[in-house]
């Protein structure tokens, strides 16, 4: 069987892989290859974000299907990929956004980087694969789209943080801070009813519809899902929920636990440190964020990421930094990834199996009686 | 407001060490020497009578350039009452100092200071994150100078770092200073608002970084008009 060029490439890009964990130079590269890589060590503003989603369905129609499932105040589409092994029956999911807030643009670099990584190792690693088997990733790379357009425009609007509908009742300002906007305790702290504010939580709880779009995806799902990602920066953080001090979740030993457990395979890629904690213990007290709905209608590991850097470059982070900072939370999102999968498709086993020996000694006991 | 001992990775005993951070900037910082907090090992706070609220931390700082870190004790205290009064800080650090910045700093002193060639630049970093490595100097000059206006302006309830140079212009040097005008934009984390500062900015190897004029500039509302985005 003649190899395309393309192929070999991609044997020994596996090979190379496995061989050493982020090994990258040895191997040696197609021209398409090189150029993937390439992609990944750079930010892309929202037209090469659609077509690359695009390119994604294309080249991975078997696993790949994309969703617009709701509408921005410009009237722009609001759009996840879909990534699973088809199956028959009724999938659990994970859930990840990127770009909330859009000056934090290493956030819509993370999920792009996210969804090529298991692209490019769920045929060859039995983990990845087993969960791409058992769940679907829903994944939205950028979610305020108007916000990260606008920051795209020219300098004096990189550092824009909400979304673009304009302020009501006399206030001339733009923007609602989307991740004030949800229905979690909405209003309560952390905000301001000042539509200048950069916290502006909106006229009401859902007033924006990016919120009302992520709220309805999450209603019609919510029993499926195991775990819930959203992705910021910076400040190399893990938040945990809740936002508001006096509200404590119901599993917080556990969120706390996996959130360790992530930053520890976060700081073996590059050494870097992640602090881990509820928003009012390590950032700020804030209700009405979409981690906090997460949690609240029961998806029980919801968690806030805050990438890279600590302050030096802020939202700015250089691009060659994109590499490392995605490989880092990479290994960080696994973690819970895995954890969220093993803790339903191995207890259930582990279930089933004690109750297997149970019954087996039971009726080895009985017998021996009997004898 | 917590007392006693804090946990090193809650935000009362960041929000200070940020403020140690910015201290120390002002006292040995320079286009080639730039420090930023590393770790919290342990701190503590108590409220001071007619006073304040006195911080003690132990900190590893870290010299962005050289990458030489230091271990720091630092005690700081938020004075209470009405006003706006700057935190006071103490501290003092071992090793930071080791980084051997003499001959980088002479030799951009000396290539900066004749008059007939003045630089400028905007955008430090850009968008992407970059910048031109002859310009990376005057971007950690502007940190430096900024940490003169982020001591002052910090309190308990505040997080500053600076996001970006948006421009610089070198004026003519006095009195063996080289001396800047510098446009800088701070980010604010506990309010996420982005804050415009003006600065006349000196430095000369001998006599450190100096800020002698600070001007806040108004928020930008106009800026916010949507602009014609076809993207």
């Amino acid at each position: 069987m003649m190899l395309g060029l393309g192929s070999v490439g991609l044997v020994l890009l596996s090979l190379a892989v496995q061989s050493g964990h982020g090994a990258q130079d040895s191997a040696v590269w197609s021209r398409e290859e090189t150029t993937e890589r390439n992609y990944y060590t750079r930010y892309h503003n929202m037209s090469e974000i659609t077509a690359w989603m695009e390119q994604m369905k294309r080249e991975n129609p078997d696993v790949v299907s994309s969703m617009v499932y709701g509408q921005t105040y410009e009237r722009r589409n609001i759009t996840l990929l879909k990534i699973g092994l088809s199956s028959t029956g009724r999938k659990k999911a994970i859930w990840m956004d990127c770009g909330i807030h859009a000056r934090e643009w290493i956030a819509p670099a993370f999920c792009q980087y996210f969804v090529k990584e298991i692209l490019r190792t769920y045929k060859t690693d039995t983990k990845v694969n087993e969960m791409m088997k058992n769940l679907d990733f829903y994944i939205t790379p950028v979610l305020n789209v108007d916000g990260y357009i606008y920051s795209w425009h020219n300098e004096s609007t990189r550092l824009w943080r909400k979304s673009r509908s304009p302020g009501t009742g006399g206030c001339t300002c733009y923007g609602t801070d989307l991740n004030r906007n949800f229905y979690a305790n909405w209003g309560m702290v952390g905000v301001s009813t000042d539509c200048c504010n950069l916290f502006y939580c909106g006229t009401k709880a859902l007033s924006e519809s990016e919120a009302w779009a992520v709220t309805d995806m999450l209603g019609k799902m919510r029993e499926d899902i195991l775990a819930f990602l959203t992705i910021h920066s910076y400040g190399q953080q893990l938040l945990v929920p809740y936002g508001h001090p006096n509200i404590s979740a119901p599993n917080h030993d556990e969120l706390m636990e996996v959130g360790l457990g992530a930053a520890k395979a976060i700081k073996a890629v590059h050494r870097m440190d992640y602090t881990v904690g509820t928003s009012p213990d390590i950032l700020y007290p804030f209700s009405g964020s979409s981690q906090d709905f997460g949690r609240l209608i029961g998806i029980p590991l919801s968690f806030t990421f805050e990438l890279r850097d600590k302050g030096k470059h802020g939202f700015e982070l250089p691009e060659d930094q994109i590499q490392p900072t995605c490989e880092e939370a990479y290994a960080g999102a696994h973690h819970i990834i895995t954890y969220a999968h093993d803790k339903v498709f191995y207890s259930y086993a582990a279930t089933v199996t004690a109750t297997l020996w149970t019954t087996l000694l039971a009726a080895w006991v009985s017998s021996a009686i009997l004898l | 407001m917590t007392t006693g001992v804090l946990n090193p990775s809650h935000y009362p005993a960041r929000r200070a060490a940020t403020v140690v951070q910015h201290y120390l900037n002002t006292r040995y910082g320079s286009p080639y020497r730039w420090i930023f907090l590393s770790t919290v090992h342990s701190g503590s706070a108590e409220d001071v009578a007619e006073m304040g609220r006195k911080y003690q931390l132990e900190l590893t700082m870290q010299e962005m350039i050289s990458n030489v870190s230091g271990r720091c004790s630092a005690e700081l205290l938020f004075p209470g009452g009405e006003g706006q009064s700057a935190p006071q800080v103490q501290a003092s650090c071992e090793g930071l100092h080791q980084s051997n910045t003499t001959a980088q700093e002479e030799a951009f002193y000396q290539q900066h200071r004749a008059s007939n060639n003045l630089a400028s630049g905007n955008d430090i970093p850009d968008s992407y994150g970059h910048m031109e490595p002859s310009v990376k100097p005057f971007w950690q000059l502007g940190g430096v100078a900024s940490s003169f206006i982020m001591l002052r302006e910090s309190n308990e309830s505040t997080l500053y770092n600076m996001a970006q140079v948006a421009n610089f212009t070198q004026l003519e040097t006095e009195k063996d200073q080289l001396r800047f005008n510098y446009h800088v934009l701070l980010h604010e984390m506990i309010s996420q608002e982005i804050i415009h500062w003006k600065l006349l900015v000196t430095w000369s190897p001998a006599q450190g970084v100096q800020v002698l004029q600070t001007e806040l500039q108004p928020k930008c509302r106009h800026c916010e008009a949507p602009p014609n985005t076809t993207n």
